[in-house]
């Protein structure tokens, strides 16, 4: 079974599981994989790891940065899938989802993109403007390479739709919590439980919950309802204002601090 | 033959589609459902109708340009008025039948991302009138150099907001008002400008803007008693080409001509050329087509004098028309464009908007090759008034 199926599997009576989100190349390339090693450490079960795009429609401004950012130093796909490949040689257990927009994958090509996802030891990915219904191309090259499809709900999708998404997932769903873009506030946690038992009436796949996720307290409130908690402009603010200076040691330590306040289920 | 794209999700063979973020499927089925209702309903066309009439000015006129003819030297090039639209250019008749929809879809809010300014103001416009806010995001280095327009929004009761991040051009005002829609979808409905985004926005916008061919078609009968030998419209995003297109589709008699932007020159690569260029098919903005990107995938920084032609991509159905030969797609650079500003102001008294002035340019050049008994139709989608700094800041430094 997958790595992402194992990290659940384990989990499932324990707590939430803890997925960080940092974009490959920011805040410099050479950062990335001490990054990624730092993250576990300080209690990431899961690294989800953003391919940089010139136009990322999806995200706020955080994140939009954080692309710029990396694009400044040439990261291109081929670097962030060297990236994971150099973070298995130390790390063969944690999963990696690669995260990005539709486009750098159309350029490489759907076939050898899975391929490569798993030469390096990626083990899922997420295409945030390849929804299943234009997704024919991927998801055979995606299954041929046995490479996890993780597809994205929200607010907005229904029931019918749930039931598409959760047919042709693996790995996890992503429910996004909020109508809007990445890193926007506002999370109502009883409106993310009602919605997260429609989706859990539709797939047996864990759901993780991201955007919106803003510090231990939001991460306890979702830690009670959803499989996993997804952070990512949160992280990537610290890390954008400790450039320079040792932005892994202040990733360590907030998310340390993310993984204390998970709540347990034993 | 029957021409019936785009299919039921909104491909045009290859292109098209819905390539966006989950949160805005929903939303887009909603769309769909909405606007299928209203195509079919005939209370709303003829509020359409009545509306392109008393309010826009329709039907535009098909003006033959004799001294124009008469100095390019050869076809006779008839002028399809888009510029004489309330507004000033073909923008509106889209607009206004997105607003209605809008209306229609019980939205209060309309957003726009606009290039040139042509689009945001024909929002603004109609959301003045049916008494709707209004934000419209635009570049930063197009709100420089169409000032007039940011102006004109800003009286219309429109937020103008300008976009800092990337080339600060069409595009990125694109990605602005999707982050909005995404967070605001409740109350606000997304007033895309070209053929362009995620179904059902290119056929959507095709279908409104089809009325200018449709009268041109009719106009150039009544006028010639024929057809015309071909119809010439310059290429952004391509609304004002595909709404001239659309009518002539199934006539193999009319040839077609979409006018793209060289810019600098395509040998150059600082240009907005995707289907003259050999650009390769991408995703960008919700929809698969031809696409100006490098070996990784990231989108390019276009150029053109003309902000309303600055676009890296182009509309799924002018790839598919490329494709299949319908259409021929060609570039003109932002020197042969000036100058075709220029004869047409002195010429004919007119003053084309810089987009048209590339339809205009090529226009001439076809118009000498096709010679003396052949007629040309031309897309004058907009007025040039917008443009007059821009123009004179040109001349200044070359």
């Amino acid at each position: 079974m997958s790595r992402l199926h194992n990290v659940f599997t384990e989990l499932k009576d324990e707590r939430a599981a803890l997925v960080t989100f940092v974009t490959g190349g920011d805040p410099q390339p050479a950062v990335t994989v001490p990054l990624l090693h730092a993250l576990v450490e300080a209690g990431a079960d899961v690294l989800e790891v953003g391919i940089p795009f010139s136009d990322p429609m999806a995200d706020g401004p955080v994140i939009q940065m954080s692309h710029q950012r990396a694009l400044v130093h040439g990261t291109t796909l081929t670097d962030v899938l060297a990236m994971v490949a150099s973070f298995r040689q130390q790390n063969t257990r944690t999963p990696v989802v690669l995260m990005g927009y539709v486009n750098p994958v159309e350029a490489m090509g759907y076939d050898v993109f899975a391929r490569a996802c798993a030469g390096a030891g990626v083990d899922g990915v997420i295409l945030v403007d390849l929804p299943p219904e234009e997704a024919g191309d991927w998801l055979a090259a995606a299954r041929q390479a046995g490479v996890d499809r993780v597809f994205l709900l929200a607010p907005t999708s229904p029931p019918a739709r749930i039931a598409r998404v959760g047919e042709v997932s693996s790995g996890f769903i992503y429910y996004v919590a909020l109508k809007g873009v990445t890193g926007a506030a506002h999370l109502d946690i009883a409106d993310v439980e009602s919605r997260l038992a429609v989706v859990r009436a539709h797939t047996r796949l864990p759901v993780g919950v991201g955007f919106g996720v803003q510090d231990a307290a939001s991460a306890r409130a979702l830690g009670a309802v959803a499989d996993a908690v997804i952070v990512g402009s949160a992280l990537i603010r610290r890390l954008a204002a400790h450039e320079g200076g040792d932005a892994i040691a202040e990733a360590r330590s907030f998310v340390a601090g993310l993984r204390a306040a998970l709540p347990s289920r034993r | 033959m029957t021409y019936d794209l785009p299919d039921a999700r909104g491909h045009f063979g290859p292109y098209g589609g819905q390539f966006v973020a989950e949160t805005l499927m929903g939303p887009l089925a909603e769309l769909i459902t909405a606007y299928e209702a209203a195509k079919a309903d005939p209370d709303f066309q003829g509020a359409l109708a009545r509306d392109l009439h008393d309010y826009v000015g329709r039907p535009s006129p098909l003006y033959l340009a004799e001294r124009l003819t008469a100095a390019a030297g050869g076809a006779r090039i008839y002028l399809k008025r888009e510029d004489l639209n309330h507004t000033g250019a073909h923008k509106i008749n889209n607009t206004l039948g997105q607003a209605l929809l809008a209306r229609r879809m019980g939205k209060t809010r309309l957003i726009a991302e606009t290039g040139a300014g042509q689009h945001g103001v024909a929002t603004a416009t109609v959301a003045a009138r049916l008494g709707m806010r209004c934000a419209v995001y635009m570049g930063a280095e197009d709100m420089r150099r169409q000032a007039p327009n940011v102006r004109r929004m800003r009286l219309l009761g429109a937020e103008v907001v300008a976009v800092t991040l990337g080339s600060r051009t069409l595009k990125d005002a694109m990605n602005e008002a999707l982050r909005d829609w995404a967070t605001t979808i409740d109350d606000t409905f997304y007033v895309i400008g070209s053929v362009s985004g995620p179904h059902p926005y290119p056929m959507m916008v095709r279908d409104f803007q089809a009325i200018i061919g449709r009268e041109a078609r009719t106009q150039i009968l009544e006028r010639e008693g024929r057809l015309p030998d071909a119809a010439v419209a310059c290429v952004g995003g391509g609304s004002n080409a595909m709404g001239l297109f659309y009518a002539f589709l199934e006539d193999p008699g009319v040839a077609l001509y979409g006018v793209e932007a060289a810019g600098d020159g395509l040998a150059t690569g600082r240009h907005a050329a995707p289907l003259t260029a050999g650009a390769r098919p991408g995703v960008l903005h919700g929809t698969r087509s031809y696409l100006m990107y490098d070996a990784h995938g990231q989108i390019l920084e276009t150029h053109s004098l003309s902000a309303g032609l600055d676009y890296p991509g182009v509309g799924p159905e002018h790839a598919w028309l490329k494709d299949s030969g319908r259409a021929r797609y060609v570039a003109v650079d932002d020197q042969q464009a000036l100058a075709a500003f220029r004869a047409l102001t002195h010429l004919e008294g007119i003053l084309p908007a810089l987009e048209s002035s590339h339809a205009l340019a090529y226009a001439q050049i076809l118009a000498r090759e096709l010679g003396r008994d052949k007629v040309l139709v031309v897309s004058l989608s907009g007025r040039g008034d917008k443009d007059v700094e821009t123009v004179a800041a040109y001349e200044e430094h070359h």
